[in-house]
């Protein structure tokens, strides 16, 4: 019981030491070149791996998960917000799901 | 006495302008708390079969705020192993924050207190960093928080609900919601594409790159946090050596 406890906090300062230490430590903002591109590019190229082919198993059927990977490149590509697109990724797999 | 009336109307502004970043961090951060609340009740089924309460599902979400990093821990929880293992492990299925981390410092203007940068810190996760990225300009610390204020029951609670009442939902729903994350991603990632072919065609690559090793063979076996980190890595390192950004947009 008090193992369960003491695990859980161990995994937390761990995580959050992983998350605030760069945000502390970095106070000016970098020069390099190399490192400002790395760092403008790392958010679209995380996203990007984690969204496909992810989508495709998490939708319950590979078809379900098609439509709804097009449907929200096409919304998202349209200007439509987080919101929205993703009420349409959801609505096209519920209604993927239901034919 | 005027200058103390203009000192004060000054604060008040500010005061307000706090109020109105918390404010649209919350209102975006509404498809963030659904879509937490979904993932992370699939995520208290897996506690429940690893033998946790839902109280100890509860506070382990509300402390972590991760679902590779916990589906990981869990992993190893359940494996017996000994807590350097676990914290090692913990370590590497969230070194992508580490990446964020990094990136989110540059969205910070330098004045930003410890304060702040600690409280931001407890919760970089995929979504929030994908809102605070979307955000044009220097992401205001109120915002973030506002967001937060959302994010962090939403996950909590839908692992601690999730514990309890194990596989209640109907799966279609489950499956549907399941997709609401991705769609924000999507939301995130898409439109700067319109205007940098650059970033499209990184973008294109990712998906791509992505999709070829989860069905090669041997990277294949890699878990998702580990193919997370290694094509963000390379793929970026490469995107920057070959096409770096020119200095506004970085």
């Amino acid at each position: 019981m008090t193992q369960v406890w003491m695990q859980i906090l161990v995994m937390a300062a761990v995580t959050f030491a992983v998350r605030a230490v760069p945000l502390t430590i970095l106070r000016k903002p970098i020069t390099n070149s190399f490192v400002r591109s790395f760092l403008y590019y790392v958010p679209y190229v995380t996203l990007a791996v984690m969204t496909f082919p992810a989508i495709l198993t998490d939708a319950g059927s590979l078809a379900a998960g098609l439509i709804a990977f097009a449907v929200g490149i096409v919304f998202a590509f349209r200007g439509a917000g987080l919101f929205a697109t993703s009420v349409c990724c959801c609505a096209a797999v519920f209604l993927a799901q239901l034919l | 006495m005027s200058e103390g009336i203009l000192r004060n109307a000054k604060k008040a502004s500010a005061g307000s302008e706090g109020l109105r970043q918390m404010r649209e961090g919350i209102r975006d951060a509404v498809p963030v708390m659904t879509g937490y609340f979904a993932v992370s009740f699939a995520l208290g089924i897996t506690m429940k079969r690893a033998g946790l309460t839902p109280w100890q599902g509860f506070w382990m979400s509300l402390l972590n705020n991760a679902s590779a990093g916990e589906y990981a821990g869990l992993a190893m929880i359940t494996a017996g192993a000994p807590i350097w293992e676990l914290a090692l492990m913990t370590l590497i299925a969230n070194a992508r924050y580490l990446l964020m981390s990094c990136a989110l410092s540059q969205k910070l203007a330098p004045k930003v207190s410890v304060g702040s940068r600690l409280a931001i810190g407890f919760d970089v996760t995929d979504e929030l960093f994908g809102l605070a990225v979307a955000r044009p300009g220097k992401l205001d610390p109120h915002y973030y928080c506002g967001a937060m204020l959302l994010a962090l029951p939403g996950w909590a609670l839908g692992t601690m609900t999730g514990v309890a009442a194990g596989q209640a939902l109907p799966q279609v729903l489950v499956d549907a919601l399941g997709v609401a994350l991705y769609g924000m991603f999507l939301a995130v990632i898409i439109p700067p594409c319109r205007k940098d072919r650059v970033l499209g065609g990184l973008v294109a690559l990712s998906f791509a790159a992505s999709f070829a090793c989860s069905v090669l063979p041997l990277l294949k076996t890699l878990s998702g946090g580990t193919r997370t980190i290694l094509l963000t890595v390379i793929l970026s390192a490469l995107a920057a050596w070959k096409m770096p950004v020119k200095e506004e947009n970085a």
